[in-house]
């Protein structure tokens, strides 16, 4: 039976139509996960790798102000920390890091400031052998102009904020902050090289420097403001990262000094919990409305590949052929149909996917003023859901569409056939 | 003399008397209280080293300068410890204030917001030690009572800002009745919020005048301060100040 059903489809106008027509949706359904997927796991890492860590301490104090980078409130002993935290938790690498704000000033040939600006700063290990902190930026990558920081005492600028100040590659400018005790600090840099992540909120006034220049300048020796830790894997583990975070805390439950560490998760920090989630739901949200109306629209295209099998149903009928065979043949037949269009689509959805996941659609323009990071170039992620999650609407929808459809078989009548015939 | 006229003398000498007594102790005006404040605290020049510890909730620094002014316009600030303040000049002429950085071989000049911001990690800003000019000049005042302060009779004042330009709208002084000095003052903002608190104590008479040795601020929207003591260890008024020091070049000098 298999064999005579396959044969009918080859009637281009039993299954071309209707394979093309699921193969569409389910390209669409498949390349719409990846690309939310990618999108909304972009943003979280982004902002995780960049900001929050997976997991990040500090002490308790710098943890109910870190939304003003209180670096008087800054963690001491950190080299120790950091040793015992790749220790006890290795699956994570675990980075000091510096936030801090501050002018940098550009001088003229007397030494006068010729220009100057407000500046958010980072100091990050950027010349430690086998630091994986500029990868982790991809400070290499976003180097619009000049180079990456070599030696200590070089900065890199934002090109916007370089642009801003008059500054170029080689020239020298002044940092001027405020150190761990409050006093007002001036340390100065050769601008290195110039840097665009594409992201409003670091290009506005970024100035990245080694974090042992940072602890130089701010006086913050063996210091820093928070310590994060990144998953080896790449991808935030809220289950894991929530029992380390405990494992580390409960040691330091009974130490009530308000420079005691504490671990945070990602999802525990400030308002990335309420994003995280917020694009979990969305996402979910998103993609169920996508399918839904996917399988409508297939649902549709199965009930209307019924009826206009109206006449040949007819014929089947009046050779005698029983309505129960003839709904199971079209059954059948829609399922050959919704996994031909399923298997089709799902492979060009994953082409399409692949090649977004690759090179990016550029969307920096739509996110100027943007005060949260996003990234710059919109990413699908391919997951193991996009091979299976084309075939609900594919599938499942062609052929109830396609059962619905074959109900009007039993409501024919024999002896109506050949009127209907001859009409 | 009869007893009529003795009683009548009686009264007199002792109407004197009292007003003699009163006369002594007499509260005089605000204004007056100003004038005498600003008698001692303001000088042609002055010479002065210092040292300024501020204890911070982790720990306590000291940083000792030595400082020149001229009237309420001019002053030159030569940090001398500790090693990473060491050689840090300030300047300021008229309105403007410069620092220079011996590390950065940088002059800054420092203005709007930033001349709030604090002076070394200390409950002090560049607007408090920039503004020196006399309290008469620049604040209208009542006398609200009078107060016992660390065993010392006060005045109370309240000083209402009378020209645009102050950090500090209201002021309240407990000034020594005897010594017209004042040895607690409250600041306010334009709102009536407190924002700093300073007491004086060490009160030393030097070349005629009153002078507290040690001011200890505390900046009340300071989170975390646990108050800058200043403490002036050598002063002279009056003396002669090489005027090349007001300059920027000897900033860099």
């Amino acid at each position: 039976m298999i064999r005579f059903l396959l044969k009918g489809l080859r009637d281009k106008s039993r299954s071309r139509l209707p394979i093309i027509v699921v193969a569409i949706g389910v390209m669409l359904t498949v390349f719409m996960n990846a690309y939310i997927t990618g999108f909304m796991g972009d943003t979280i890492e982004m902002n995780a790798r960049f900001t929050h860590g997976h997991l990040k301490v500090m002490t308790r104090a710098y943890a109910e102000n870190e939304g003003q980078v209180p670096n008087d409130l800054a963690m001491t002993d950190v080299n120790a920390l950091k040793e015992e935290l790749s220790g006890r938790f290795p699956e994570l690498d675990w980075a000091a890091r510096i936030h801090f704000g501050g002018l940098v000033d550009m001088p003229d040939e007397h030494g006068e400031t010729r220009s100057q600006g407000p500046a958010a700063g980072m100091g990050i290990d950027l010349l430690s052998p086998g630091s994986r902190e500029a990868a982790r930026l991809n400070i290499p990558e976003s180097i619009v102009r000049g180079r990456m920081v070599l030696n200590p005492g070089e900065a890199l600028l934002a090109e916007q904020f370089s642009q801003k100040l008059g500054v170029n590659p080689g020239e020298e400018v002044t940092l001027i902050g405020s150190t761990m005790y409050g006093s007002m600090s001036m340390y100065n840099f050769i601008v290195a090289g110039t840097v665009s992540f594409g992201a409003e909120a670091l290009d506005r006034g970024s100035i990245i420097v080694d974090i042992e220049d940072a602890r130089n300048a701010f006086d913050m020796n063996d210091a820093a403001g928070e310590l994060i830790g990144l998953f080896d894997t790449g991808f935030y583990d809220d289950e894991r990262a929530l029992e380390i975070a405990h494992a580390f805390n409960t040691a330091f439950e009974e130490n009530h000094d308000e420079y005691a560490p504490v671990m945070k998760t990602l999802t525990q920090q400030r308002s990335m919990g309420q994003l995280v989630k917020l694009m979990d739901v969305w996402g979910v949200y998103i993609i169920s409305v996508f399918i839904i109306a996917m399988a409508l629209v297939l649902w549709n295209a199965g009930l209307l590949g019924g009826l206009r099998r109206y006449g040949e149903f007819g014929v089947r009928l009046a050779m005698g052929e029983e309505k129960n065979h003839l709904y199971r043949t079209l059954i059948y037949e829609s399922v050959f149909i919704g996994i031909a269009g399923s298997i089709i689509g799902t492979a060009i959805g994953l082409f399409f996917a692949a090649l977004v996941q690759k090179y990016g659609i550029n969307i920096s323009g739509l996110m100027e003023g943007s005060a949260m990071m996003y990234p710059s170039a919109i990413r699908t992620r391919i997951t193991p859901a996009d091979y299976y999650i084309g075939f609900i609407p594919g599938l499942f929808s062609t052929v109830v569409g396609a059962m619905l459809a074959g109900i009007g078989i039993y409501k024919r009548k024999t002896s109506q056939l050949f009127k209907e015939l001859e009409a | 003399m009869n007893s009529r006229n003795q009683a009548i003398m009686k009264l007199i000498i002792t109407l004197q008397f009292a007003a003699v007594v009163l006369c002594g102790y007499a509260q005089p005006s605000a204004d007056i209280i100003l004038e005498r404040i600003d008698r001692n605290l303001s000088s042609e020049n002055r010479i002065f080293e210092s040292s300024m510890t501020i204890h911070g909730r982790r720990n306590s620094r000291t940083i000792t300068s030595k400082s020149y002014a001229v009237g309420d316009k001019r002053s030159f600030t030569e940090y001398l410890s500790p090693p990473r303040e060491e050689g840090t000049k300030m300047l300021k002429l008229e309105e403007q204030l410069w620092i220079y950085s011996p590390s950065t071989d940088r002059t800054i000049q420092i203005s709007g917001h930033m001349l709030r911001q604090s002076v070394m990690g200390s409950d002090l800003s560049y607007e408090d030690m920039m503004d020196d000019r006399k309290l008469t000049e620049t604040y209208d005042a009542t006398v609200t009572g009078s107060e016992e302060l660390e065993g010392r009779k006060t005045w109370v004042l309240e000083l209402t800002a009378k020209v645009d330009d102050l950090a500090y709208a209201s002021r309240k002084l407990w000034v020594d009745t005897e010594r017209y000095i004042p040895l607690k003052e409250e600041l306010f903002a334009k709102s009536g919020k407190l924002l700093k608190r300073s007491v004086m104590s060490d009160v030393v008479q030097i070349e005629g005048r009153w002078f507290p040795r040690t001011i200890f601020y505390r900046d009340m929207l300071k989170q975390g301060s646990e108050g800058t003591e200043f403490r002036i260890t050598d002063i002279r008024f009056n003396s002669d100040i090489p005027e090349y020091l007001f300059s920027k070049a000897a900033l860099k000098q």
